[in-house]
Order: C-alpha cells, then structure tokens, then sequence
C-alpha cells in the first residue's frame, strides 16, 4: 500500500508501524513517531496497524534553539 | 537557580542550533559554562543517521537538555511534537513554542496557553515561549507552568530588549515565579540588563552560534550573566537627576 512517509509517499508491504520502521533501516534507531498528526508511543508501534494515505512522520533528535 | 524541582548551576542556557561545526558547538558550551542546552525533533531519512550522531554529541555535553516545539503553529502539531520529543529526550520538559506570525515569529498567545494546558495535564513540565504581556503570563501560570520565558525581541534578530517598560512590569507583577529571557538578544550587554533587571537566566542560539568567534562570544555572554546577577543581588542604587559628589567635601584644602 501506499502511505506518506515524512511527507514522502512511500510504497510499503508492512502492515504494521514497527514492520515499517523495520524496512525503512530504523529497526534500532532512536527515533519517535506519529500518526495521522498523533504520536504513537514505540511501545504501541506493534499494534498500530496502517491504512492506505496514513501519514507517518518518524523524527529524530535535532539542533534546537 | 531551581527549575521545575531541578537545581541548575548556570543562569545562561544556549541553543544547538546553527554552528558552524559540532566542534565549534561543543567549544561555545565547554566557554559559556551552560547548564542547559535547547534542542529539537525533525524529520530524518531511513539512512542518513544525523539524529544518532547529534545525540551522541549532546550527551557528551553533559548539560540539561530542554527539547523545544520550534516551528509549530498549531496546538495539535505543538501538542505531538512534545509528546515525541519527551519519548525521544526522555525528559518531561519542554520549551513550548506555537507561533502565531511568519514575520515575527511572535507567539499565538490562545494556541499557546490551550497546549500549556494539555501538556501540563500530561505530566510536563512546560517552558512556554511567551511575550512580556502580564495577562498572558497570569494565564500560562493559570494553565500550570512554574517556569516563563518572555522574549526579547523576536528570535533572531539580536535586537536585545525592545519592551524594557513591558518586561520590568511583567518581572515586578510575578516576582516568585522564574523567569528567563528567551530569544532576541544579540549582544552580552543585553544580557546583562535583563540580570540586572532580576530574570533568572537568559537563553540564546543565534548571538553566539553567527558569531564570528562562537566559543569567544559565549564567553563573553556568561561573564555577562554573572556580571549582571552579581548587580541584581547588590542591590543597585537609585539613579538622580543632580550630581553628587563622590569625594568627600569635608576637609579639603583652601575651604574657607
């Protein structure tokens, strides 16, 4: 299916947000996620299942001021 | 200086943001002597690993970290975005920011105390980027913040204290309450005023990072906070109109 990946759309066979971390490399990055514009904890990334036109953002953390 | 129950030794705190290099960032901290360092959470892709390699380099700064929602212009986006950088940073503090204007980069004060709300009754421990006005102050305390942090003048600009009057009234109407000077200072004097004014720490990106001599610059910034602290606590005294002698009048030669 297709989803938006940081604003990029992005085919996946993942069905679930951990498997798409998965195949994206983040598999033991230290990054956090959310959903349709609501943060998705990474203990509930195996049960959030994704919808074709989901938008996931995946971040990391970043210079700041 | 006590925020939030935590114990900070410096009352200067800087941003990691815009550095020519992480050496020279890592140079500017190691001058400035910051207790607390501003960082953020942005987008990255599958390979490219600059959040691993930046968060190596602010762990081994060995300072505070307080994540911001910089750039956000809605409560939701703002909302979200501490929620991320709080499981990322691993840290219930927060430097709030929703902006409600391109060219200023002014707060959206009704966004701003809704998300203060929400974040509070989260278990955060918010720092919400506000203006000098008292009516937004006493509803973002309303709203459960502990900390306040008025801006200079717009981030950025470097143009130090554009509302001494505003500010001065907003330090004098929550004189229990900490208060640091966040955003629009570009010169160490400026961050003395403010100390001397009685805010209990300034917070700066820009002034130092877009020096010419980062490490230098932050240097000169922390004598300035200490300069401008040591003054508040000595208790200035009263300026005059007429000149007073400073020399004793009494005794000097061919008095008659």
């Amino acid at each position: 299916m297709k989803i938006m990946i940081n604003g990029t759309p992005t085919e996946t066979r993942a069905e679930m947000l951990d498997a798409v971390l998965e195949e994206l490399g983040f598999g033991d990055a230290k990054v956090a996620t959310a959903v349709n514009e609501d943060f998705v904890p990474a203990s509930l990334r195996g049960q959030t299942a994704l919808a074709p036109g989901d938008r996931v953002e995946i971040v990391t953390p970043r210079q700041g001021g | 200086m006590r925020l939030y129950e935590t114990d900070i030794a410096s009352r200067l705190m800087l941003g990691t943001a815009q550095y020519p290099s992480p050496a020279v960032l890592t140079e500017a901290f190691r001058r400035s002597a910051a207790g607390i360092a501003t960082v953020s959470v942005r987008r990255e892709a599958g390979n490219e690993r600059a959040g691993a390699a930046f968060w190596g380099l602010v762990r081994d700064l060995g300072v505070t970290l307080l994540p911001n929602t910089a750039g956000c212009h809605s409560v939701r986006e703002a909302v979200t975005t501490a929620q991320m950088a709080r499981e990322l940073f691993d840290t219930p503090w927060i430097k709030l920011e929703v902006i409600g204007h391109a060219d200023t980069l002014q707060p959206d004060p009704f966004g701003l105390v809704e998300a203060a709300r929400i974040l509070t009754n989260e278990g955060f421990q918010v720092f919400p980027y506000t203006t000098e006005d008292v009516v937004l102050a006493g509803r973002l305390l309303d709203a459960g913040c502990e900390v306040l942090m008025p801006w200079g003048a717009p981030i950025g600009t470097g143009l130090g204290l554009t509302n001494i009057y505003g500010l001065r009234t907003l330090r004098a109407q929550f004189p229990q309450v900490p208060m640091v000077v966040d955003a629009g200072l570009g010169l160490p004097s400026q961050a003395a005023m403010a100390m001397e004014m009685g805010f209990d720490a300034v917070l700066l990106n820009t002034a130092v990072a877009k020096a010419g001599d980062p490490a230098r610059m932050a240097e000169g910034f922390a004598r300035a906070v200490q300069a401008g602290r040591l003054a508040f606590e000595a208790d200035p005294m009263e300026p005059r109109d007429m000149a007073a002698p400073s020399t004793p009048v009494i005794g000097m030669a061919f008095l008659e």
